[in-house]
């Protein structure tokens, strides 16, 4: 087993396989990784990092530790990235940077420290001995689990374990800085209810795309009377960057003079005779 | 033929364009993905030279990295929900209580 994969790893066309694809993704790392930097939405350098993540994956797997390898996609790709995503969901996922610079000449020190750093560390690379890779063992392929497995229960023991009070500490902490207080008490179904009878309309808002053409949550319903009702769209779809509710496949489109699609942004133009139509408009 | 020291060289451009980043950037949520490109590169090189020496020992350090990483996102993106939360900003500049 591991004869053939030392043969497989040392033949020539191996050896091309590797290059080529070492070249694909370095190149495509480096790009993304500027990208990430450059990109001013947090939604575009999150994608950015995975692209860099997963060819680091890949990476690891050419040297040897497909463990690793995997750990990465399904640790670092899987859970710590789907983590930023959600933390960007909560602060606002068209959350963008300003392009203000709040110290002056800041952007210019960084690229200096930036290219100061790059030759710091060249310099030390380059002095430094780095010798070809050894000769491939089974610790780098088919044994490469079991090895990882010997040394982290053996010599590495008291450092995982110690490893597993450090996130014992991270969980415990996450809950306690992410957890809120409830300020005011929790209204009851009766007070709920309540509420609902003195705004004056017990009955629920009409659901988006009734009678319409579509059943798409951003399209408004139509009334009996042929109108569009703006108060079956979430607010929070209206609302979003500023674009109105899509028109309806064969109706005017607003400000034609019909009667019978009027615009549906217009706010409260939907039920004439709703005691919960002027509510729409404000919102 | 790839040598370590080819992967060596992209783990240091690597750092150096995540440490730029952590420079530039304002939003502190691009600033920890910044900081994690880092530790990736960190991690590149520790596997890098686990090759290089054929012995193991950089792969479990680089292992060991992940896990601490993985801590400090969890740890790190509470506070900053926290932070959100009270001042409606993911800014690092907006989170200046403590100056002076």
């Amino acid at each position: 087993m591991t004869g053939t994969h030392a043969l497989i790893l040392a033949s020539p066309a191996a050896e091309t396989t590797r290059e080529v694809g070492y070249w694909i993704l370095a190149i495509l790392s480096v790009a993304a990784a500027v990208g990430m930097v450059l990109a001013r939405r947090a939604v575009h350098c999150a994608m950015l990092l995975a692209v860099v993540m997963l060819s680091l994956a890949a990476f690891y797997a050419m040297l040897g530790a497909p463990f690793l390898s995997f750990v990465q996609i399904i640790v670092y790709t899987g859970a710590v990235l789907m983590l930023f995503l959600f933390v960007l969901m909560i602060v606002g996922i068209s959350a963008a940077d300003s392009i203000i610079e709040t110290i002056r000449g800041q952007r210019l020190w960084a690229a200096l420290a930036g290219i100061a750093m790059l030759v710091l560390l060249s310099l030390v690379v380059g002095h430094a001995v780095i010798g070809p890779a050894a000769p491939s063992t089974a610790k780098f392929g088919s044994a490469n689990v079991s090895s990882l497995a010997n040394l982290i229960f053996t010599r590495y023991l008291y450092p995982f374990e110690v490893t597993s009070a450090l996130l014992i500490v991270a969980a415990v902490g996450a809950m306690v800085l992410a957890h809120r207080e409830r300020t005011t008490p929790k209204p009851t179904q009766r007070e709920l209810a309540a509420r609902r009878i003195a705004s004056g309309r017990p009955a629920p808002l009409p659901g988006p795309g009734t009678y319409a053409q579509h059943n798409a949550a951003d399209m408004p319903a139509l009334l009996p009377d042929g109108s569009q009702s703006g108060l079956s769209v979430s607010p929070v779809l209206s609302g979003r960057s500023g674009e109105q509710p899509r028109e309806l496949p064969g109706h005017p489109a607003p400000g034609t003079g019909s009667s019978l699609a009027r615009p549906a942004s217009a706010g409260a133009v939907a039920v004439p005779a709703s005691p919960g139509g002027q509510e729409a408009g404000e919102r | 033929m790839v040598s370590p020291a080819h992967f060596i060289a992209l783990s240091v451009i690597l750092f150096v364009i995540g440490a730029v980043g952590v420079l530039v950037r304002r939003n502190a949520i691009v600033v920890f993905m910044c900081v994690e490109l880092m530790l990736n590169a960190a991690n590149l090189a520790f596997v890098a030279f686990a090759r290089m020496h054929g012995a193991l020992d950089g792969q479990v350090i680089a292992f060991f990295v992940m896990v601490v990483a993985a801590a400090e996102v969890v740890v790190g993106l509470a506070i900053l929900t926290a932070i959100f939360r009270a001042r409606r900003s993911a800014s690092v500049d907006d989170a200046n209580l403590m100056k002076y």
